[in-house]
C-alpha cells in the first residue's frame, strides 16, 4: 500500500515537473515575442520596495508597537503554519498508525506464540521481587502515565473520534477537565519518573549477558531461556526508553505547562511537537511493557501486584538474580561472606 | 453573499492607534487583551511602514484547523468566530495563528489561560444577536446592526478598510492605479523624482 502511495506521489511530482517545463518553454517564447514592446518599459527591472517589505514581514521581523505584551511587535509568525501542518498531518496520522500497528502486532504475536508459560510447575516457594515501596512507586507512575496518555490522546484525536460520538458540548466539558488534569498531573508524573530512575538505575546498567538475552528474544521465541539478572535486557530497554523519553517529555511538558515565563511561540510549537512525538513513542513502548507483564508471561504480574514471585518463575526468567539472592542469604548467615559466583556481579 | 475582509493600506496608515482604542472601547475587552494592534517596521528609518493587524478571518483558518474542541466556525459572511462556551483555553490557536490574533485573559502556571478572545469583525458570537451574553463574551455585534467594524469605520486616513472583499479590492485597486505614477518611468525621469512616497517627502535620492 505504501509503495502505491509513493508511486502515486512520485508520478504526481514527475507530471508537475513536466508541466512546469512546458509552461516555462511557453512563457519563454511569449517573452521573446513581446521583447520589443518591453524595451520601452524598463520598469520591470526596478525592484518594488514593497516586495522587500513583505519578505521581511514573512520572515517574522520585529517592529515597534504601542501594544504591550509578548511578541506583539511581530506582524506575522510563519512557524504556526509548520506546526499546524506537522501536528495535523504526519504526527497525528503516523502516531495513530504506530499505536494501531503495535496493538495489532501484539495481538498477532499472542495468537501465534500464546502466553510464555512456566517451564517448571510452581514450586510453592516464593521470593520477594518488588518491595512495597517499589510497587507503590510503579503503580503510582503507571497510573499517572495511563491517565496522561488518555487525556493527551483526547486532545490530539478527540476532535476526530469523540466529537462525532458525544457531540461538541460534552466533549468540550471533558476536554476542559482533561486539559486541566493533564497539566496538574504532569509534574507529579515527573516526580514518579525521577524516583523510579533513582530506585532502579543500578539494576538496569547494561551488561554482557544482555546481548545473549536479546539474541534469544528473551525466551519469547523458541524454547531457550536466556540468563538474566534482576532486570533482563527487555526490562532494561524499557527502563532506558522511559528514562530518556521521559526526560524529553518532562522538559517539553514543563515548557508548555508554564507559559508564564515568557516562552515565545516558536519554543511552544517546538515543545509541543517533541512532546507529542515522544509521548506517542512511550505509549507504544508502554503497550509492549503491559503486554509482557500481563497476558504475555505467566507469573509476571503477581510480582508487581503482590510483591512475591514463584521460585520456578524466578529461575526461568531471572536465574542470575536467584543465584544472587541465594548467595546473599548464605552470605548474611555466614560471618565470612563467600565470594559471589562469577555471573552474579555481571547481573547486578 | 459577502466575503468579509480587512485590508490595511500601509501607505496610508499613520500609526495613530485609534483603531486599537476604538476596538477596546466598543467591545469593552478585558484588560491586557488587544484585539487589534498597530505595528511599525523600520520605525524612524527611511521606508518606515505601519500596518494595523487583527484577526484576518482566513478562508483556511489555522486556528480552526488545530482547535481540539472544534469551537471555531465561519459565518455566511466569511467571518471566523468561536464559541467561548466550548473553548478550553489550550493555546493551540495562538500557536497556529500567523497574526497573533488569539489572546487570553490570563497567562498563568499549569497552562491556565482562560477563554480565548479575538477580533470578531464586530460580528459577535453564537449567542442571540444583541443579547447581554453576546456583548459580555464577544463585544458588540455591529454587523447585525448593519454596520461595519468600528476600527475601519473611524480610521481617519481610511488606511484600514473592512467589508466585502470585492468592494475592498475595488477601492484599493483604484488607489493603486492612481499611485501608479510612482512606477511610471516617464514620471520618474522628471527632475522632482517620484510623484509621492517617502523618497519624495524626505527628498531622498
Amino acid at each position: 500500500m505504501m509503495t502505491q502511495v509513493q508511486k502515486a506521489s512520485f508520478w504526481r511530482i514527475l507530471s508537475a515537473f513536466a508541466l512546469m517545463l512546458v509552461l516555462l518553454a511557453i512563457s519563454g517564447t511569449l517573452r521573446a515575442h513581446e521583447g520589443e514592446r518591453h524595451e520601452l518599459h524598463k520598469a520591470e527591472s526596478v525592484v518594488n520596495p514593497r516586495s522587500d517589505y513583505w519578505r521581511q514581514v514573512r520572515e517574522g521581523v520585529q517592529g515597534y508597537t504601542a501594544v504591550k505584551g509578548q511578541e506583539t511587535n511581530v506582524l506575522i509568525q510563519g512557524g504556526g503554519q509548520n506546526w499546524r501542518r506537522l501536528r495535523n498531518g504526519p504526527i497525528a496520522s503516523y502516531g495513530g498508525v504506530l499505536l494501531g500497528v503495535v496493538v495489532f502486532a501484539l495481538g498477532a504475536f499472542y495468537l501465534w506464540r500464546g502466553q510464555v508459560k512456566l517451564s517448571q510447575p510452581r514450586s510453592g516457594e516464593t521470593l520477594v521481587r518488588w518491595t512495597l515501596a517499589e510497587r507503590v512507586l510503579h503503580w503510582y507512575t503507571a497510573l499517572l502515565f495511563i491517565f496522561l496518555a488518555i487525556t493527551g490522546l483526547s486532545l490530539l484525536y478527540g476532535r476526530a473520534l469523540l466529537i462525532p460520538l458525544v457531540g461538541h458540548k460534552a466533549f468540550s466539558v471533558y476536554a476542559e477537565i482533561a486539559k486541566l488534569l493533564h497539566n496538574f498531573i504532569g509534574p507529579l508524573f515527573i516526580v514518579g519518573l525521577l524516583l523510579m530512575f533513582v530506585a532502579w538505575v543500578r539494576d538496569n546498567l547494561p551488561s554482557r549477558i544482555d546481548i545473549d538475552w536479546l539474541r534469544a528474544f528473551g525466551g519469547m521465541v523458541g524454547d531457550r531461556h536466556p540468563s538474566a539478572g534482576r532486570m533482563n535486557a527487555g526490562e532494561k530497554m524499557w527502563f532506558w526508553l522511559l528514562a530518556s523519553g521521559g526526560l524529553v517529555v518532562s522538559v517539553s511538558g514543563l515548557l508548555l505547562d508554564f507559559p508564564n515565563f515568557g516562552q515565545e511561540r516558536w519554543l511552544l510549537q517546538l515543545s509541543h511537537l517533541i512532546h507529542v512525538v515522544f509521548a506517542l513513542v512511550l505509549m507504544a513502548g508502554a503497550l509492549g511493557h503491559i503486554y509482557i507483564g500481563t497476558i504475555g508471561t505467566e507469573g509476571a504480574l503477581e510480582g508487581i501486584v503482590r510483591g512475591r514471585v514463584d521460585k520456578s518463575w524466578a529461575i526461568q526468567h531471572h536465574d542470575l538474580w536467584c543465584e544472587q539472592l541465594a548467595a546473599d542469604e548464605s552470605g548474611s548467615s555466614v560471618p565470612d561472606r563467600p565470594p559471589l559466583p562469577e555471573t552474579s556481579h555481571i547481573a547486578s | 453573499m459577502a466575503r468579509m475582509k480587512f485590508l490595511c493600506d500601509e501607505e496610508r496608515c499613520i500609526e495613530c492607534n485609534a483603531c486599537v482604542t476604538a476596538c477596546k472601547n466598543e467591545h469593552e475587552v478585558p484588560w491586557g487583551v488587544n484585539r487589534r494592534r498597530v505595528i511599525t517596521l523600520d520605525d524612524g528609518l527611511p521606508g518606515e511602514k505601519t500596518i494595523s493587524v487583527a484577526c484576518m478571518h482566513c478562508s483556511d483558518a489555522p486556528c480552526q484547523a488545530v482547535c481540539p474542541v472544534d469551537c471555531f466556525y465561519t459565518t455566511e459572511d466569511g467571518v471566523v468566530l468561536h464559541d467561548k462556551d466550548l473553548c478550553i483555553g489550550c493555546g493551540y490557536c495562538f500557536y497556529a495563528c500567523p497574526f497573533g490574533a488569539p489572546q487570553y485573559p490570563q497567562d498563568g502556571a499549569f497552562g491556565a489561560r482562560g477563554k480565548m478572545d479575538k477580533c470578531t469583525f464586530c460580528a459577535g458570537g453564537p449567542e442571540q444577536d444583541h443579547s447581554e451574553e453576546e456583548f459580555k463574551k464577544y463585544g458588540r455585534n455591529r454587523l447585525a446592526e448593519g454596520k461595519l467594524p468600528l476600527c475601519a469605520e473611524m480610521c481617519s486616513t481610511k488606511a484600514l478598510l473592512a467589508g466585502d472583499a470585492d468592494m475592498v479590492a475595488d477601492i484599493f485597486r483604484e488607489r493603486v492605479v492612481r499611485r501608479a505614477g510612482n512606477d511610471n518611468p516617464d514620471l520618474q525621469r522628471q527632475p522632482q523624482g517620484k510623484p509621492w512616497g517617502w523618497e519624495t517627502a524626505y527628498k531622498e535620492g
